[in-house]
């Protein structure tokens, strides 16, 4: 697009880059000392010599336990909204009636809804339901708030999707259910990697359901930890960034396996 | 430019083949029972829940009595409210501010092609991976007056103690969200940045304009659009945000950083007045929607010059 050097933009960029750069630099090395090397060594300076002690501490305090419920709600809350979401969308873009068309409507609209105003109503129905405490109780609420997102955009990329191939396996007698797992599936895998990347990563990092519809440590989730980790280690710094960087680590190894994906998931098609 | 979302509201209307015997081929309704009934009881339900709970008297764990409208006349005519208004709408004005510059510069400047700008983006999307949670302690240990970054610079002035001082608390807040947040919309921007089609940036070039005339007079109407989709999910998204500022400074020093959701949250569930709290939560919602609403008005407006010096 442009020849010439832009020094302005460069030196902006640059400034930009520093301020992202050092509290990332700043949590991984402070991770790495000894509580004596954190109030002696300079915030900046390289650990000498580096320490794991920090993380081995954190994996004592039953990291693995809360590691291990984050995976299973974002598993299963991924799971559930994604296939969910993806027959709704099936719905919406080849049914023929005015439902179908009121239902896609509905869920542009209920992209609108904070999920922050309606914890009440959520805790409520929860507790009446004795499913206080449970990982369950994390993962119907975020299924439900993943949905509309999920459905918008895998309809408009099932919308792409020429209408002769699903008039003809039509002819050749395919049901819903086939229609949806040898066409719709395989033609909209784009879209739906895009999907459950967002969803995951706004349930592994999701912290206002845990926080209210959860209690005990059996069923903490790791933004939760982080937050009780840090009244637990109070004057242990290097521990408590410690988790923060275990905790951010399988997010880490995502970005590095499929970077695409995983940015064409952050905007989930807002900016595309 | 435009959006998955703004892309083809209506689903287009179905054409059947003709001449073929008259059969089904939609799919049966069934099909979305599961999405809608999951939605519905945990979104829908709620949001008309909020409203009637707001009339309603509950501490959060016995039954909630009708109550009429006291908890109306009790939050709208209580400081704390609008005082929690007040610093919400502070956070929201100062965040579009400080955010929104920053991400359209960034997001022109790695919209280009280039390995510098390609390795520039990788770093700049690292904040969109952590948590809020993550964030916040991060941050927390780092503007730490005694043990934080101050130590690095030997500056008296970074030594401050910015979570504890009240006035200062509050712009910690907005930093941090930006810090989080400036990542995604630098994206969005570089994604309208990437439509916008280089004639005419070849022909600007032809009539000598140079690269400041050249963002002020085609980069910055072309990305109207963008500016406003950025925009609405800014300013409705720092509304309702709560895991940063929780987390960071749980409302305090004081309540100097008592933003609605966070006044909302510790009113019905440290304070067990979840009426107060529905309440606050309808205010929430109506916010969000007359945002929402007003700025795709803006949208309607035709003529760029409308947001220059946006």
């Amino acid at each position: 697009m442009r020849t010439r050097p832009n020094f302005a933009g460069g030196l902006a960029g640059l400034v930009w880059l520093g301020i992202v750069l050092v509290p990332v630099y700043y949590v991984v090395v402070t991770s790495l000392r000894n509580q004596r090397g954190f109030y002696d060594s300079n915030p900046l300076s390289l650990p000498s010599p580096p320490t794991a002690s920090a993380y081995e501490l954190v994996l004592e305090n039953d990291f693995w336990r809360y590691f291990l419920n984050s995976v299973v709600v974002t598993a299963a809350t991924v799971a559930i909204a994604v296939a969910v979401s993806l027959m709704a969308a099936y719905y919406v873009v080849r049914g023929t009636s005015w439902f179908s068309r009121m239902t896609y409507r509905g869920f542009l609209l209920g992209l609108a809804i904070p999920l922050q105003a309606t914890i009440i109503p959520v805790y409520y129905l929860i507790t009446r339901a004795k499913l206080y405490d449970t990982l369950l109780a994390i993962i119907l609420p975020s299924v439900a708030f993943a949905i509309p997102l999920s459905v918008v955009i895998l309809a408009n990329f099932l919308r792409d999707v020429p209408n002769e191939l699903f008039e003809s396996m039509r002819v050749d007698g395919a049901g819903d259910w086939r229609m949806l797992l040898s066409l719709v599936l395989p033609m909209t895998r784009p879209a739906v990697i895009t999907v459950a990347v967002y969803d995951g990563l706004n349930v592994w990092n999701g912290f206002l359901f845990p926080l209210i519809l959860t209690q005990s440590p059996d069923q903490r989730v790791l933004p939760l930890a982080l937050w009780s980790f840090q009244g637990q280690f109070r004057v242990n710094i290097p521990a408590v960034l410690a988790a923060v960087v275990l905790s951010t680590l399988p997010v880490l190894a995502l970005y590095v396996l499929g970077r695409r994906q995983l940015v064409s998931g952050l905007t989930a098609g807002f900016g595309k | 430019m435009s959006t998955v979302l703004e892309k083809r509201h209506r689903a287009p209307a179905r054409t059947p083949a003709p001449g073929r015997a008259r059969r089904r081929t939609g799919p049966s309704p069934l099909m979305a029972v599961p999405a809608l009934a999951f939605f519905a009881v945990f979104a829908v339900v709620p949001l008309g829940g909020v409203a009637v709970l707001s009339f309603m008297a509950w501490d959060g764990i016995g039954d909630p009595s009708w109550a009429g409208l006291a908890n109306w006349a009790a939050a709208l005519t209580d400081p704390a409210t609008y005082h929690a208004i007040w610093l919400s709408v502070q956070v929201m004005v100062l965040s579009w501010l400080v955010q929104t510059p920053i991400s359209l510069l960034l997001g022109v400047l790695i919209a280009g092609r280039g390995r510098f700008r390609a390795v520039l983006g990788v770093l700049y999307f690292l904040p969109m991976l952590l948590s809020a949670a993550a964030i916040a302690i991060a941050f927390k240990a780092l503007l730490d007056p005694n043990f934080g970054m101050s130590r690095a610079f030997g500056l008296d002035v970074l030594s401050q103690d910015w979570l504890g001082d009240p006035t200062l608390a509050l712009y910690v807040v907005v930093f941090v969200i930006a810090w989080q947040f400036v990542p995604f919309h630098t994206l969005l921007y570089q994604g309208g940045v990437r439509q916008i089609p280089a004639s005419l940036y070849e022909a600007a070039q032809l009539d000598g304009a140079g690269r400041v005339r050249q963002f002020f007079h085609i980069t910055l109407p072309q990305l109207r659009y963008t500016i406003i989709t950025s925009s609405t999910l800014m300013t409705v998204g720092s509304l309702t945000y709560f895991d940063l500022v929780f987390v960071l400074t749980g409302g305090g020093p004081g309540d100097a950083t008592r933003l609605l959701p966070l006044d909302m949250y510790l009113s019905g569930f440290s304070g067990n007045d979840m009426g107060r709290a529905s309440t606050l939560a309808v205010l929430l919602v109506v916010a969000g929607l007359a945002l929402s609403l007003g700025l795709s008005k803006l949208s309607s407006f035709r003529r760029g010059s409308q947001l220059e010096g946006a």
